[in-house]
């Protein structure tokens, strides 16, 4: 192409380009900065933000050592461990559950699959309150109806103990319809040929559902897993309105600890350093799924 | 022949069981809400629990307008989940129309960051982006909720794989026609577009509605809180007044549940195109 082309192209593209572009300097590109700059300081939020408040506060990479170094880092992936081990399998029986009864062809199966969606669509304040008051030890539902099968429910989210798979609980509840329909599509893809031919050599409904279903299914469900997992670390309002992390910092996760290290405390230097050992994680986590997502799109064509 | 017969009926019984079974477990914290929101102060700590209030009273509703500027927040969150669509889409569009159909200098490379962008967790920019807020003394006001919008790189990448698909002969044979390039992308390129468009503009929509943490760190005066936040400051003063909580719950979610049951098909493509949750 040549150089006046080339000019020419440029100015046709700059009104179109300039508020995305201008966005994104803005409010990505200047902040990603200004975040690592933050991270190696002491700033304390208050004092006006410039180059010499930052050089002055400087401290390098005393804040990632003092979180890798406590224990409460720790302790807060262990939560989230905590979460995730209880939540993916009891979001994915779930989700497995509505997709293969909302693949069948049965009267009335729009009323159901709207009904199913419609935590999905919830806010996580909203799904949060009507939660908190669900989980009530004295009032609420779910003690209650434990109670019918003689069972004395225990103080969900005010036990040290039960406050998180409470919180697994609501977000299992509020998710399953998400990948339920994620995993809806993946089973419309599959092949009826297959079944066909399965039940000609005699194959029962276990053996189709493990030797056809399952493997073929795979590659979504390992997607859905690895959304689970990013948004698992990314756990916040949920946690923020049923227990603000108590009883006791039970259920402290990554995103609480930001939140209040640079908006209650102050500390922004160790709030964003926080906040980079949690990019460091997704970040992780993103490259596999880009690596899935690759091998699922190819097996599709 | 029979013998299958009934075991079709059965099979067919089986699966209606099921589905009700998921149905229930799904609804009842919705009935549970409905019916608290209902009940009197009283009426709330009854032991039995009433399942069904003996008497329903419409107090909790008028409750919520009174002590809260509810209606504001309901106005306020209309205004800013439609501005930070309209933005949205408007933004994403226009540079994706640059990206695919002019074909300028560095466009590549400046794709490639809009997508290396994507790998960055929104709390890594929180701190610095309320920073920047601050500085441009744009704390309480709207546009701090909305100007974020201007640039969303997911909403640039699904449009441009839309628009890859629109045959260039047809930016051509416009152009031969003498059309500039703001005409082509308003007539020609936007309306070839629309499935697309109408699915980011539904799933930004929502994300919108019920999006917590930045307007949390926006927003503190009462009179320009969206709907989340004025649950949220509500739990905060009648922490245990569920009754009044459950009302305002139910009404912050019918405008979201009434645009899904008229445009599903678009939900479920938004679902397919990257994961968009709320």
């Amino acid at each position: 192409m040549s150089k006046k082309r080339q000019k020419r192209a440029l100015k046709n593209a700059i009104p179109f380009m300039l508020p995305s572009f201008l966005g994104m300097i803005v409010f990505s590109f200047l902040p990603i900065i200004i975040s690592i700059a933050i991270s190696f300081t002491n700033w304390n939020g208050l004092d006006k933000l410039s180059y010499k408040t930052l050089a002055s506060n400087f401290v390098f990479l005393d804040n990632y050592k003092q979180i890798l170094g406590t224990s409460e880092f720790w302790k807060v992936l262990g939560h989230t461990c905590y979460y995730i081990v209880l939540y993916i399998p009891m979001v994915l029986i779930m989700s497995l559950l509505i997709a293969s009864i909302l693949n069948k062809n049965m009267k009335g199966i729009t009323v159901f699959r709207i009904m199913y969606y419609i935590p999905v669509l919830t806010s996580w304040v909203a799904a949060s309150l009507i939660w908190k008051w669900v989980l009530s030890p004295q009032y609420g539902i779910l003690n209650q109806l434990l109670g019918y099968i003689g069972i004395s429910g225990p103080g969900w989210l005010t036990d040290k103990v039960w406050a998180m798979p409470a919180i697994v609980l609501a977000s299992v509840w509020k998710d399953m319809g998400f990948y339920g329909l994620f995993l809806l599509s993946g089973l419309k893809a599959i092949d009826t040929g297959y079944y066909e031919a399965a039940i000609v050599d005699g194959a029962g409904k276990m053996k189709q559902f493990f030797s056809i279903t399952l493997p073929l299914l795979s590659p979504s469900m390992f997607f859905c897993i690895i959304m689970a997992l990013i948004n698992a670390f990314q756990l916040f309002p949920q946690v923020q309105i049923m227990t603000e992390g108590g009883p006791n910092g039970a259920t402290q996760v990554m995103v609480e600890r930001i939140y209040t290290y640079g908006f209650k405390y102050f500390k922004m230097g160790y709030a964003s350093a926080y906040s980079w050992l949690l990019f460091v994680i997704i970040f992780i986590l993103t490259l596999i799924q880009m690596k899935l997502q690759n091998k699922w799109v190819h097996y599709e064509s | 022949m029979n013998h299958s017969k009934w075991n079709v009926k059965l099979k067919i019984i089986w699966n209606y069981f099921l589905a009700c079974l998921i149905a229930i477990i799904v609804m009842i914290p919705f009935l549970w809400m409905l019916s608290t929101s209902l009940k009197s102060k009283g009426a709330l700590m009854q032991i039995p629990i009433e399942w069904i209030p003996q008497n329903p009273t419409l107090d909790s509703y008028r409750m919520v307008f009174s002590r809260f500027p509810f209606l504001r927040a309901i106005l306020n969150s209309f205004f800013i989940t439609c501005s930070y669509t309209v933005v949205t889409i408007l933004s994403a569009s226009m540079a994706a129309f640059a990206f695919t159909k002019i074909q300028f200098p560095y466009g590549d490379t400046v794709f490639k960051l809009y997508l290396a962008s994507m790998m960055i967790p929104t709390q890594v920019t929180m701190i610095p982006l309320f920073v920047i807020m601050n500085n441009l003394g744009l704390i309480n006001t709207y546009p701090s909720v909305i100007l974020p919008s201007l640039f969303r790189a997911f909403a640039v990448f699904m449009l441009v794989q839309q628009m890859r698909g629109i045959p260039n002969d047809y930016i051509e044979a416009a152009e031969l026609d003498g059309a500039g390039l703001f005409r082509i992308y308003r007539t020609v390129v936007l309306p070839l577009s629309g499935s697309a468009i109408a699915t980011l503009t539904i799933t930004t929509f929502m994300e919108s509605w019920n999006d917590y943490l930045w307007p949390l760190l926006m927003l503190n005066d009462k009179n320009r809180m969206t709907l989340t936040l004025a649950l949220n400051s509500l739990n905060g003063q009648y922490g245990t007044e569920y009754n009044i909580l459950m009302a305002g719950s139910l009404l912050s979610m019918i405008p979201i549940v009434v645009i899904y049951a008229l445009a599903q098909k678009y939900f479920k493509e938004g679902l397919m195109a990257g994961g968009v949750k709320g």
